[in-house]
């Protein structure tokens, strides 16, 4: 169970996940600061820790859409922060994935900021509200990356093979 | 059944007879490229062998490409400290597609590829860079990843898990009216699609205008089709594309096409007549929030840029010198243009576009992405608008999120210019 953190609209950026004057940071350890660096408020929170682990931002359709670069997914998982979006957008989608990003595809999500969320295998419940709400399932291709534990370890698992 | 070209593409690469849109497959990759994100790429690529008792060596070193673009010269100590390790790395493994901060050889990755003949028709290329979809305007497979998808890339020289995406055809017929072209047709078609409508998708494109359209504007419609969302867009190959890899590009072999089967299966098509499109502009702060000029014309803009992946090439200069020609960046307005590549800065100099646009009163800068993704080089100051021949428009994308940025093509943006506002090039730029 999280809470809401944050509540966002369509067509989410990475650009405002991570903005572009900060690409030269470029390790994991090093990218949460930045996280949402230009919504000052909710940055602040991060870097307070007033965010506990766990929390959830709920986001419209095609949340990560833009620029590939990979320190919007890292800075995210970063603070441990789980993604419940209506749609995203096909890089951000992968580089979650490749980098264990918790992310939970739902067409229909309902919350505002505030409310209690559960993730539960094949939906969301909002404690809150009391509804509840489908997921799409990832693609085998994706869940077999994430069962690996991330990109890492899987094309290690492949090196390994091809000896 | 019959394939699409991606189709085609990915089962070559795959080693398959056929894939079909939803397949899985594991492309080989023919090219793989990054630019100083190259510098995340070799940290997972380091990780990737830890523990594995091997050395951490590129699988195919004349496969990869590395291009400084982003923030060049470094804007600060973090990026020139990147930029010197990647020179370590790029110079212990032997990559020769390596394209340095320089006057001749460097430039932005999405012209340095297609100008230096790094990208074939039915190639499949993979760049840590969302507008690597550009390189489809020679008929290749291109399309934006991650850095710890490129160092599984480098390690296995393979793309894991890649999922055929299924296909729009985009098919574009009539002749460009006076001052509108590649520009507004892809704008005109990501407002018509959204930001999401192509997500997971090919954007196809056939149809007359594009079999008249110069790689240059390929490349302008390949290189938006990300702001659709789509994994890469496609121009099939043809003489036009064996014409630019042979004169512009000095490739000497044989060009072999990929062409679509004619029983090929596509999501959908979509059919665009281009000879009454206005010219079109991208309203803040999202690039499907498109609008004929005259809905934004007379706002004014305090700062023009024509320049980057999109539109900084020879013919984009001489459409805004040719505007210019003789006139002056309105008081008020600055101007800033940045050539895609060395080679098209000299070039420009040698047609006298540079000097034109000197006597404007613009400012032209080096190569490079310059302030499309709000590094350094130009950027806004609050409640400023910018007008910019770039490819994004997001809050914020320009440095300053209390700015504002509309796109639009080259004629639009000269225009715009002189008037210090929003102007129809059609009318004029009086």
């Amino acid at each position: 169970m999280g809470k809401v953190v944050l509540k966002l609209g369509k067509d989410i950026s990475t650009d405002d996940i991570y903005p572009g004057r900060f690409m030269a940071t470029v390790l994991p350890a090093e990218t949460p600061q930045f996280c949402f660096y230009d919504r000052t408020e909710f940055n602040a929170r991060l870097k307070t820790k007033a965010v506990p682990p766990g929390s959830v931002v709920v986001a419209d359709e095609n949340f990560g859409c833009g620029s590939s670069r990979e320190q919007a997914a890292s800075a995210l998982k970063g603070h441990e922060l789980v993604v419940v979006a209506r749609s995203i957008a096909r890089i951000f989608l992968q580089n979650s994935v490749n980098l264990g990003l918790n992310l939970i595809i739902c067409p229909t999500v309902e919350a505002s900021e505030g409310d209690d969320m559960e993730v539960l295998p094949g939906k969301v419940v909002n404690r809150t509200t009391g509804k509840e709400f489908g997921t799409v399932p990832l693609a085998p291709a994706r869940q077999a990356i994430i069962d690996a534990g991330g990109l890492i370890p899987f094309t290690r698992k492949r090196l390994r093979a091809g000896s | 059944m019959g394939m699409t070209v991606v189709e085609k593409i990915l089962a070559r690469a795959a080693g398959l007879e056929a894939v079909k849109a939803g397949d899985v497959v594991e492309p080989k990759v023919d090219l793989a490229m990054s630019h100083e994100n190259a510098a995340l790429v070799i940290n997972q690529f380091t990780e990737i062998y830890e523990g594995t008792g091997r050395e951490a060596r590129p699988w195919d070193p004349s496969r990869i490409a590395v291009i400084f673009d982003h923030r060049v010269p470094a804007e600060g100590p973090k990026t020139a400290t990147n930029q010197k390790l990647i020179r370590a790395f790029v110079a212990r493994h032997g990559i020769g597609k390596f394209h340095d901060i320089r006057g001749d050889r460097g430039g932005i990755c999405h012209q340095i590829l297609p100008e230096h003949g790094y990208v074939r028709p039915g190639c499949v290329v993979v760049g840590t860079d969302s507008h690597t979809t550009s390189h489809g305007a020679l008929g290749a497979f291109a399309f934006g990843i991650g850095a710890t998808e490129m160092a599984s890339v480098w390690a296995l020289g393979v793309v894991l898990n890649v999922e055929v995406p299924s296909t729009l055809k985009v098919v574009v017929t009539g002749c460009f009216p006076p001052h509108v072209g590649p520009k507004d047709l892809i704008l005109h078609l990501i407002g018509r699609l959204t930001a999401q409508g192509a997500n997971f998708r090919v954007l196809e494109f056939h149809g007359d205008t594009i079999r008249k359209m110069p790689v240059s504007g390929r490349l302008v419609l390949c290189n938006m089709s990300v702001e659709a969302g789509a994994t890469s867009g496609i121009v099939p190959a043809d003489e036009e594309t064996a014409r630019y890899l042979r004169e512009e590009a000095g490739v000497e072999e044989r060009i072999e096409g990929v062409a679509p089967d004619a029983e090929a299966v596509y999501e959908r098509t979509v059919e665009i007549d281009v000879s009454e499109l206005a010219p079109q502009v991208a309203c803040p702060h999202t690039v499907d929030n498109v609008k004929p000029v005259d809905q934004v014309a007379g706002r004014p803009v305090q700062q023009v840029v024509i320049g980057s992946c999109t539109n900084g090439r020879l013919d984009d200069l001489a459409t805004a010198a040719g505007i210019l020609q003789g006139r002056k960046v309105a008081e008020g307005t600055r101007m800033l243009v940045f050539p895609a590549s060395g080679r098209i800065y000299a070039q420009a100099l040698e047609a006298g576009y540079i000097r034109e646009f000197l006597k404007a009163g613009a400012v032209v800068m080096n190569p490079g992405c310059g302030p499309c993704l709000g590094v350094h080089q130009g950027a806004l100051g609050d409640g400023e608008v910018a007008l910019a021949t770039t490819n994004r428009n997001f809050k914020g994308r320009m440095g300053n999120p209390k700015s504002e940025v509309y796109l639009c093509s080259p004629s639009v943006a000269a225009a715009s210019a002189i008037t210090g506002v929003i102007t129809d090039p059609r009318k004029g730029g009086q």
